[in-house]
């Protein structure tokens, strides 16, 4: 099947473009939140609108009628960053089907478009998140706070995308005769999303181990530490982020023994890849145990995960890109 | 005597404890993967030898230390082992006592409400407009579908005591235990499976799987002798490689035909398209096309007249352009006498291009198909060595000969299809054609199905244990002290709840269930008159 050139171009254009607006998501967020109020008062707004809802404890004045309070700069610039994320995500998403369409195929076939669908699976785990987070009967932080984390997300995202456009580009190409198969879609599909949320993940513990330090001792990271949402609900968020991936991640290695089997002749041959994703997957199980361990929940369970994604992206880099193995079809 | 055996015990018992214990699994897990990293960092000989040979010249000082620690065969080193035969021991000693543990739980019932409600992590409480049998009532419907037990207490307050959840802890015994079954497979798989190579050439010749002599190599599980292989016979009739301009490859397809079971006896052929992806499963044995290549056909017409066709598998040197190196030997004809035959044995060894380019003299290929195929060979004659007791690669020849002298070159030149050399005593060289070549995998695993099997358990296993949570609820329900005289009955009811594993997720179920059973979250003015059967129906 020959590959369109055009859908193709206007892939590489949309690609570069959601980059762009990615960045000024980022931009934004770190706008909202280096300029927002410190978390006190905030905190304080923020409490006397949930205690409105709050049920059978509040004693709401009666005649009152708050008047509407004009939402300060550094909230509107949250706003904005969460469009911008919004529109950044569907302009991405567009470069991902264009390339499918172009080359008939499913866009996820070399390390470029791999590396561009896991950002695009962070970031759709990210909007879940806020949204979810956002519309919770109990909120477990601020929607300024919350959104302060957006920034720290497209960091990471931005750098993979920006990696992936340059150094590991490929141009739109059919698939090697080993990739034409319909496991393709189910296996790396399945790596993708959780690679995707799994970075999510990771930032939450890196956060959460800074919001440690600042509550262990305010003096530490007062500004930075006092923006983030409390240690308790990062630790959710990582958590519950882990948990709700980690089958897919293990469907996922599962579905690639399948096809191992089909394409190589065994279900299981320690090959580089096979070997990194069992480790990840080991050191997401001793997450988990962790979480059930006393004396491992917080701190080091946080550690534990941020070397879990470490050991992901060194699975996606350094085992395609440098160690020969079977996997290595980067299209470099 | 007594104390030393009281002491032993006491030590087993310690061992056994901290060796089941949470926190060794921890520890053996990380180890675990620690250790299995270097499998992917160091080349492993079991999936590329010559990655090995390469570290070993690289780095001479390092690399044997690394071997005598087993770093180049990380998996089946015993360190490895040891890690996780210690783990499944760990995973065994928990899992036993768990099972136990769990049966007991299931059988009894949710446990009494606390007397202090307000002490669990999630409370609530409210005064409604309702009697004490009436707000039972609701919550009896509302919690149906958790395991419940209603009991009076002793100041005649009523309360439920509700629970649920209980498959996550079957998820978690289904994962656990699945992955020993899983070991147990792959272990199976290790014991009576076997695997082979073979090169066969698409020109119609014939491979059978009936004994270990046929392979080029053969790995065998470690009751696997050879003997009993299932019988089967494939056969291979056209080999087609389709390329895309740049070279890449777009398809591989082979044409060939098998036989197996009764086919065998009456001698019929089943066709089959073996390709990359796809496989041929036969009586539990699978075919894999795994490599390919080309085979160029020599003609060699001795001075007498007669004549030997030699068609034999040369090796790719370059995956892009399959320029490929090889050897084609030759025995002299009708020679009986073995000294005299040593001397006029011929060997045919040099390079093959499928798209001829030329630097100078030299070949090399341009294009990985068979556009302008070409060879450039020399052509050796005298002693082979095929005789000396020392195995040899049939791609090459026996260097030693050459060195030796017994092996001299006669000729060299390139060649074309239908072109030939012509040797000094007579004998003409020519070279045909050529042919492509499959090389095929079989793989025999009877435990495949069982470690699918397994594999589909850990993922179900997992998928409950995690999503599914543990949580308990209490409700009671007590007249309350102040009767409201305008009104008829009111009661206090308060709810606690407790998520009996990680706590994450739990708090919006709660609240949700409270708003259900104290109508608050619905109407929040103190004037609401919210009952809590009143507040179920508005939401059902
Ligand atoms: C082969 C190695 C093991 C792997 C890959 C593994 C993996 C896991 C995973 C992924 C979970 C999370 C599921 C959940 O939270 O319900 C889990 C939970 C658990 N594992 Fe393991 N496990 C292993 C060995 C062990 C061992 C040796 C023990 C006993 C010491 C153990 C005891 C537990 C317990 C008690 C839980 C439940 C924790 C909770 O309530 O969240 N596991 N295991």
């Amino acid at each position: 099947m020959p590959v369109n050139q055009t859908l193709s171009t206007y892939s590489d254009m949309a690609y570069a473009t959601s980059v762009v607006v990615y960045i000024a998501a980022m931009l934004l967020y770190f706008g909202e939140f280096a300029y927002g109020r410190t978390g006190a008062g905030v905190r304080k707004r923020e409490s006397a609108l949930v205690n409105a809802g709050g049920g059978a404890t509040s004693t709401p004045v009666i005649g009152h009628v708050e008047t509407p309070q004009k939402r300060p700069l550094s909230e509107r610039l949250g706003g904005m960053a969460v469009a911008m994320t919004v529109l950044g995500a569907l302009v991405h998403a567009a470069s991902l089907l264009l390339r499918g369409f172009a080359t008939g195929r499913v866009p996820w076939g070399n390390m470029y478009e791999f590396g561009s669908a896991i950002c695009l699976a962070a970031v759709v785990a990210w909007g879940i998140v806020l949204f979810r987070q956002l519309r919770a009967e109990r909120r477990e932080a601020t929607p300024t706070q919350l959104r302060g984390l957006g920034g720290f997300l497209m960091l990471p995202v931005i750098l993979l995308l920006f990696l992936s456009g340059t150094v590991l580009y490929a141009k739109a190409a059919p698939l090697q005769p080993a990739l034409q198969s319909y496991w393709i879609v189910i296996h790396v599909a399945a790596a993708i999303v959780s690679s995707g949320v799994l970075l999510f993940a990771g930032v939450a513990s890196v956060l959460y181990l800074l919001r440690c330090r600042f509550e262990n001792n305010p003096l530490k990271l007062a500004k930075f530490g006092s923006r983030l949402p409390t240690s308790q609900a990062l630790d959710r968020m990582a958590y519950r982020a882990t948990v709700i991936i980690f089958p897919v991640w293990t469907f996922a290695i599962v579905a690639g023994a399948i096809w191992a089997e089909a394409a190589w002749g065994r279900f299981w041959g320690w090959d580089p890849k096979e070997t990194c994703s069992f480790v990840a997957w080991v050191v997401y199980a001793a997450y988990l145990h962790a979480r059930a361990t006393a004396g491992w929940r917080g701190v080091r369970a946080a550690w534990i995960n941020i070397f879990g994604l470490a050991v992901m992206i060194f699975n996606l880099f350094f085992i395609n890109i440098v160690v020969a193995g079977l996997h290595s079809y980067a299209g470099l | 005597m007594p104390g030393f055996l009281n002491a032993t015990l006491a030590f087993l018992r310690n061992t056994w404890r901290g060796l089941t214990s949470m926190r060794t699994a921890l520890v053996l897990l990380f180890l675990l993967a620690l250790a299995a990293l270097p499998g992917a960092l160091i080349p492993q000989r079991s999936l590329n030898q010559s990655e090995v040979d390469r570290y070993f010249r690289d780095y001479p000082n390092l690399a044997p230390i690394l071997d005598k620690l087993g770093a180049f065969e990380v998996f089946s080193s015993v360190w490895f082992a040891s890690i996780y035969v210690l783990l499944f021991i760990s995973l065994i000693g928990c899992l036993l006592p768990r099972c136990w543990e769990y049966y007991k739980q299931w059988r009894s019932k949710p446990v009494r409400t606390p007397r202090n409600l307000g002490r669990m992590p999630h409370y609530e409480q409210a005064t409604l407009d309702a009697s004490v049998d009436e707000v039972m009532t609701s919550a009896r419907k509302r919690l149906r579908g958790w395991r419940m037990v209603e009991r009076e207490e002793a100041d005649g307050a009523l309360s439920i005591s509700a629970e649920r959840g209980f498959l996550r802890e079957i998820g978690n015994l289904v994962f656990h235990f699945a992955l020993v079954g899983m070991l147990i497979g792959v272990a199976g798989g290790k014991l009576y499976g076997y695997e082979g190579q073979v090169i066969v050439v698409a020109d119609g010749s014939e491979f059978c799987n009936s004994g270990t002599y046929n392979y080029d190599s053969f790995r065998a599980g470690l009751t696997v002798d050879g003997t009993q292989l299932n019988p089967f016979c494939v056969r291979l009739n056209d080999f087609e490689v389709k390329y895309q301009p740049t070279g890449q490859v777009e398809s591989y397809r082979v044409d060939m035909q098998y036989q197996a079971g009764g086919d065998l006896d009456t001698n019929t052929w089943q066709p089959y398209l073996l390709q990359v992806n796809h496989p041929l499963r036969i009586v539990g044995d699978r075919v894999y096309l795994s490599g390919n290549g080309y085979a160029p056909k020599f003609t060699v017409t001795f001075p007498d007249g007669q004549q030997r066709t030699g068609l034999i598998q040369w090796q790719p040197v370059s995956i892009q352009t399959m320029l490929s190196q090889g050897a084609t030997k030759f025995d002299p004809p009708g020679v009986q006498d073995e000294a005299q035959r040593r001397q006029s044995q011929l060997a045919i060894t040099g390079l093959f291009a499928p798209t001829a380019t030329f630097d100078g003299k030299v070949l090399s290929s341009g294009f990985p198909d068979l556009l302008d195929p070409a060879v450039a060979v020399d052509v050796l004659r005298g002693d082979l060595g095929l005789d000396s007791g020392r195995g040899q690669s049939i791609f090459s020849v026996d260097q030693s000969m050459v060195d030796q002298g017994r092996l001299k070159r006669v000729a060299r030149q390139n060649l074309r299809p239908g072109e030939e050399i012509r040797l000094d005593d007579g004998t003409r060289v020519h070279f045909d054609g050529v042919e492509r070549w499959a090389n095929l995998q079989v793989s025999h695993d009877p435990f495949q199905p069982w470690v699918l099997g397994f594999a589909i358990a850990i993922i179900f296993g997992i998928g409950t244990s995690l999503t599914i949570k543990r949580r308990r609820v209490w409700v009671r329900a007590v007249p309350s002290p102040e009767p409201d005289d305008s009104r008829s009955a009111r009661t206090v009811v308060e709810v606690g709840g407790l998520a009996r594993t990680d706590q994450a997720g739990y708090g919006e179920e709660f609240t949700r269930l409270t708003a259900d059973l104290l109508g608050t979250g619905v109407d929040h003015s103190p004037q609401s008159r919210a009952v809590a059967g009143s507040a179920r129906e508005r939401k059902s």
